[in-house]
């Protein structure tokens, strides 16, 4: 039993770590079509920046983990907001070049940050707190898979509000549904491209600090290896659905963990068979548009 | 307005052509819409009616001019040439089928006024059903929303594409009634495949075969040449419908001469 728990909140922990990446993923791709594999590039730069500032204050209190969180997440923001205002948005529409410049941006994000912060993984210090852990069940949790499912449920909750209660918010859930019908109602549709890729980025900054705390360590390669499975999440949970990547994105890592576990290490290779699976029977997703 | 602005042409189109996808959907096509009354858009299926209405609101690739009470308005992006007046009713309604009707309502808002009382007014329906998703309405409701985003602002023109497909004889009438309504305010370029309701609403025609302009004039006087109907548009118009239809016939060919090219080789009809 014990294991199980501990599988579960692994695998509930990871699933937060995926859902912080595919929010931004599946709502840029639903609203704009863009396919952005310089995402984990956003991360990767808010996991950097987070480890900056408990490097440069050289404290690792719990004040210190917060302001990272938040340097972490304006880093990533900034970052994607720039790559949607001067490089996204004077290709609409051109959906080849759109994939081949994320992807150009994503090897040259690598390339840059080995440059400023070499090739080896950089280990992160935490508040002591996540270094214990917590009794459930029988199964001893680590801390640190708390703070990352918490975080994920406040930045669901957060991004659902916003969908729900603001002009963007609807702008942004329309612009999903019929993207050229928002134009012809007399709305700058840019504004909203804008704004998601900023609120991705800045989830996917977030997302950076907490990886780098679940993994214990922070890589150049960091956002890339977690992007694979953010796609994988994306697709499953439906394009452009934030409530269908927040579910496959716990569905998909805790059957990772725990194929992992009793299938001697098949986690990845059923992940991507769910995905099969998922594409096969329900092309559209868990919770996406029907085509 | 003045006497000058009344009888200026609202819309003025000259040699727009547009393409989908690298075939070309619309070929040189030249027409006005005057600044009063229902101007119908006409041709058999296929013809690029739809194609010469989204070409007009920039939503597809086009070449041409298109002057919008005077300004030209053929360079600016699909959003700012809504702000500069013009209202849209897509074919086929589009409304936003996961938000509900207030919101696909609100979302419509671009004035700092908008006319809420009188949606309200001309869609009761709409009112008790604000909270219901638009995707649950039926096809008429749904007409019924995406009139009522339209009619939220005050518009230099509306374009209205096909607002009565495949709806029932009586939501017909009742979407009739609705444009005949707007009309008392603003003009409308109404693309429409039901005859009646073209006799019954339109004063204007401009007529399309294989992606030009074939024929414009009055609707009444085109639609009661039942050879040039045939001929056009593949089928022969009814009898009138409207009240006065010979009178108002007259008064409309009057108005606007008509000038008939052959189809389909016919080049844009002289403006």
């Amino acid at each position: 039993m014990s294991t199980v728990v501990l599988l579960l909140f692994t695998g509930l922990g990871l699933g937060a770590l995926y859902f912080l990446v595919a929010a931004g993923l599946s709502l840029i791709y639903g609203l704009m079509g863009v396919l952005n594999f310089a995402h984990g590039a956003f991360l990767t730069l808010g996991a950097f920046a987070g480890w900056e500032v408990a490097r440069r204050t050289g404290s690792d209190d719990w004040g210190i983990f917060l302001l990272s969180l938040l340097v972490g997440a304006a880093a990533g923001a900034a970052f994607a907001a720039f790559t949607e205002f001067v490089l996204i948005r004077r290709l609409y529409q051109r959906h080849i070049e759109q994939l081949l410049i994320t992807l150009g941006l994503s090897l040259a994000a690598v390339a840059l940050f080995d440059g400023i912060w070499g090739t080896d993984p950089v280990f992160i210090q935490g508040p002591a707190w996540f270094k214990d852990t917590t009794e459930i069940l029988g199964a001893r949790v680590p801390n640190d898979r708390f703070v990352c499912i918490i975080a994920a449920v406040l930045v669901l909750l957060a991004m659902v509000f916003f969908l729900k209660n603001t002009r963007y918010g609807m702008i942004i859930r329309a612009g999903v549904e019929n993207r050229s019908m928002v134009t012809a109602l007399g709305i700058d549709v840019r504004k909203a491209f804008t704004l998601v890729f900023t609120i991705g980025g800045a989830a996917a900054g977030l997302g950076g600090v907490l990886a780098s705390h679940y993994f214990g360590y922070v890589s150049p390669m960091l956002g890339g290896s977690l992007l694979i499975f953010a796609f994988i999440v994306t697709v499953i949970g439906g394009l452009g659905s934030l409530t269908g990547a927040a579910i496959a994105a716990v569905a998909v890592a805790v059957l990772q963990q725990f194929a992992n576990f009793y299938l001697g290490g098949t986690g990845d290779f059923v992940v991507v068979l769910a995905l099969a699976l998922v594409l096969l029977f329900r092309p559209s997703g868990l919770l996406g548009r029907t085509s | 307005m003045t006497a000058a602005a009344e009888t200026r042409p609202i819309l003025r189109i000259e040699g727009l052509s547009a393409h989908i996808a690298g075939q070309q959907v619309v070929e040189d096509v030249s027409f006005t819409v005057p600044a009063t009354g229902i101007t119908a858009l006409l041709g058999r299926n296929g013809v690029g009616k739809t194609s010469t209405i989204k070409a007009i609101i920039g939503l597809i690739d086009r070449t041409g001019a298109v002057e919008l009470d005077g300004v030209r308005i053929e360079k600016e992006p699909t959003f700012k040439i809504i702000r500069s007046g013009v209202g849209y009713v897509p074919e086929d309604r589009e409304v936003f089928s996961k938000l509900t009707v207030a919101e696909n309502l609100r979302l419509a808002e671009r004035d700092d006024a908008p006319r809420r009382q009188l949606v309200e007014d001309l869609f009761p329906d709409l009112l008790a059903r604000s909270a219901q998703m638009a995707g649950t309405l039926s096809g008429g409701q749904q007409q019924m929303v995406s009139l009522a985003r339209a009619l939220l602002n005050t518009n230099k023109i509306l374009l209205v594409d096909e607002p009565t497909k495949g709806l029932a004889p009586k939501i017909v009438a009742e979407v009739a009634e609705t444009l005949a309504e707007a009309a008392k305010t603003v003009p409308i370029l109404l693309v429409e495949q039901n005859l009646h309701v073209v006799r019954q609403l339109a004063e204007g025609s401009v007529v399309l075969s294989g992606g030009r302009v074939v024929h414009t004039g009055s609707a009444l006087g085109f639609l009661d040449d039942a050879e040039l109907t045939q001929r056009l548009l593949g089928v022969a118009a009814e009898g009138p419908a409207r009240e006065n239809s010979q009178d108002n016939a007259r008064e409309n060919t009057g108005k606007t001469p008509a000038t008939t090219e052959a189809a389909p080789a016919g080049k844009g009809a002289a403006l």
